[in-house]
């Protein structure tokens, strides 16, 4: 008794000892690069004019801005690119999830493919595909339904008089498509997940498939759902930083290259580090809120 | 009479060639009430889930409340059924997000788009018909496994269905509260009701059942009045089951 109680602590000790000499390490590295750079934490370049042009901004921007507006745009440039695609995704990740686990068999290998095909292939080799092959590479207008509502050309995208550059849209489609394999995955789990008497009691009420998903199956599969979609929300939100390889001007291109401008590193990552820890918590935030709604309807 | 539920020669194989159901021809006629008896996986489970189309078949001919349904599983046919037919399953499989009252009125609503209040009004006539009455505001997890057995009847006959089948209706429950789930089927053979009941329960068989079908291997192997199959079984096979549940 006596030995085994001596022996868990003595562990203690090593793994606190261990784990404060390696923060320790960490923190003597960075200071002692800063000195030798000559260098303390220093924020105030952020206030010089940046001086690049940007070829997307939300708001007001010009070469004669600020470092800090700069990556600002960036960071809604981000904020952008992330939640249109997390729309995307979501939709086509649900009916593709719905298909997988419905009764048509022809629906069912096709989305199997789409998950297999998506999910065996990078994600930067697919926004390539998208950027070069996918927008680039139209001539003309491919895609027109409605004239000047929706088109599309190597223009990118426009919807109903909103011109989406080639970039962004490669990106939203890239981003979109990939993430939705993932969710549709989640999703089929989650409605596996429901055990088959329930399906089989709805059915013999005489209810049809899609009243049966959406008032039986969905409500008791949501709760084993979101976790997985939160990760997978969280996820899509650290990919879009691939936005710099089809040259989108997102928070990590433009921080790229406010550091290679300033040469301040160390401020440039953390701040980086910062503003996706930003984002992630405000989705995960988000999420856990719709949790906690969907427990307390659930327990009404 | 006319039958409610006519089969001939119905044929289902699994993928091993072995035949859950082999050549199943059999009847029942209006107000009858047919108890299916037979060792397990001898099909008999598989027989009363294809009468509302939960299991496909390969070959034969079945006709439910006047419907035909073919090895193709006309979608329109089977749902049709599944409106006029009701079904109570072993493990009750109550909706565990609603309430008592709406696992009952979701189908009439949904299905047959009776207004809620008028649903409702049945519902609760349908609980108290089954003794539960004061459950209605209770969600399925709050019940006793007799009482939520009870719900799931009144679920089945909220649609007033012209068959119910019960699908070993009393399996899954705790040994005292048996009695009350078999008294409610009890009830509904007096009121008339034409069923299907596929149970071990043999002082049941003997008291309510018109007709016993003893099925092994997923053939019929004898179909008798209770007071043949329970004192003198014409078939070997009947005597040795009889003889292995203690009769």
């Amino acid at each position: 008794m006596r030995i085994k109680r001596y022996r868990g602590l003595f562990i203690q000790v090593i793994v606190s000892t261990l784990f404060i000499s390696i923060v320790a390490l960490f923190i003597n590295n960075l200071s002692v690069n800063l000195l030798r750079a000559g260098l303390g934490l220093n924020f105030s370049w952020l206030f010089r004019s940046a001086g690049f042009a940007l070829a997307e901004h939300p708001l007001p921007y010009s070469p004669s801005s600020s470092y800090a507006w700069a990556l600002f745009m960036g960071w809604l440039n981000s904020l952008k690119v992330i939640s249109s695609s997390l729309l995307i995704a979501t939709l086509i990740g649900f009916l593709v999830g719905f298909a997988s686990t419905g009764t048509n068999t022809l629906l069912r290998i096709l989305s199997k493919l789409y998950v297999t095909l998506i999910r065996q292939t990078p994600l930067l080799l697919q926004l390539m595909f998208w950027y070069f092959v996918g927008f680039l590479s139209i001539q003309g207008e491919i895609f027109s339904p409605i004239k000047g509502m929706l088109s599309l050309s190597n223009q990118g995208i426009i919807l109903s008089g909103i011109n989406l550059s080639p970039e962004f849209s490669s990106l939203l489609v890239g981003l979109g498509i990939f993430t939705a394999a993932y969710i549709s995955e989640v999703v089929r789990g989650g409605i596996n997940s429901v055990p088959i008497g329930q399906w089989e009691a709805f059915r013999s009420l005489g209810l049809s498939e899609n009243d049966g998903l959406y008032k039986i199956i969905m409500p008791q599969a949501l709760p084993a759902i979101l976790p997985g979609l939160t990760s997978q929300y969280l996820n899509l939100a650290k990919n879009s930083t691939l936005a710099i390889a089809v040259g989108y001007a997102d928070i990590y291109a433009i921080g790229d290259t406010v550091i290679t401008q300033t040469g301040r590193a160390i401020e440039g990552f953390l701040l980086l580090l910062l503003s996706f820890l930003l984002l992630n918590l405000i989705i995960s935030n988000l999420m856990e809120l719709l949790n906690k709604y969907i427990l307390t309807y659930k327990q009404r | 009479m006319t039958s409610v539920i006519r089969t001939r020669k119905l044929v289902k194989t699994f993928s091993k060639g072995l035949r859950a159901l082999d050549e199943i021809s059999m009847e029942v006629k209006k107000k009858e009430v047919l108890v299916v008896m037979g060792p397990s996986g001898s099909g008999k489970s598989t027989l009363i889930r294809t009468f509302n189309g939960l299991e496909t078949f390969d070959s034969g001919e079945l006709e439910i409340v006047g419907i035909p349904l073919h090895s193709d599983h006309n979608e329109r046919n089977v749902r049709e059924i599944r409106k006029r037919v009701g079904m109570v399953f072993q493990q009750f499989n109550l909706f565990p997000h609603l309430s008592i009252l709406e696992n009952i009125t979701l189908a009439p609503i949904k299905v047959q788009k009776q207004n809620r209040i008028e649903a409702e009004e049945h519902a609760m006539s349908l609980l108290s018909q089954m003794g539960i009455i004061t459950q209605a505001r209770k969600y399925p997890s709050q019940l006793s496994g007799g009482e939520q057995q009870r719900v799931a009847i009144a679920r089945a006959l909220a649609l007033k269905p012209e068959l119910l089948l019960f699908d070993e209706p009393t399996s899954a429950l705790d040994p005292e509260r048996v009695g009350e789930v078999l008294d409610a089927i009890r009830s509904l053979a007096e009121k008339g009701m034409t069923m299907v009941v596929v149970t071990h329960e043999v002082g049941f068989a003997k008291e309510v059942a018109d007709k016993v079908l003893f099925m092994d291997s997923g053939k019929v192997i004898e179909t008798s009045t209770p007071e043949v199959f329970f004192t003198n079984a014409k078939h070997e096979r009947s005597r040795k089951f009889l003889n292995q549940i203690g009769e």
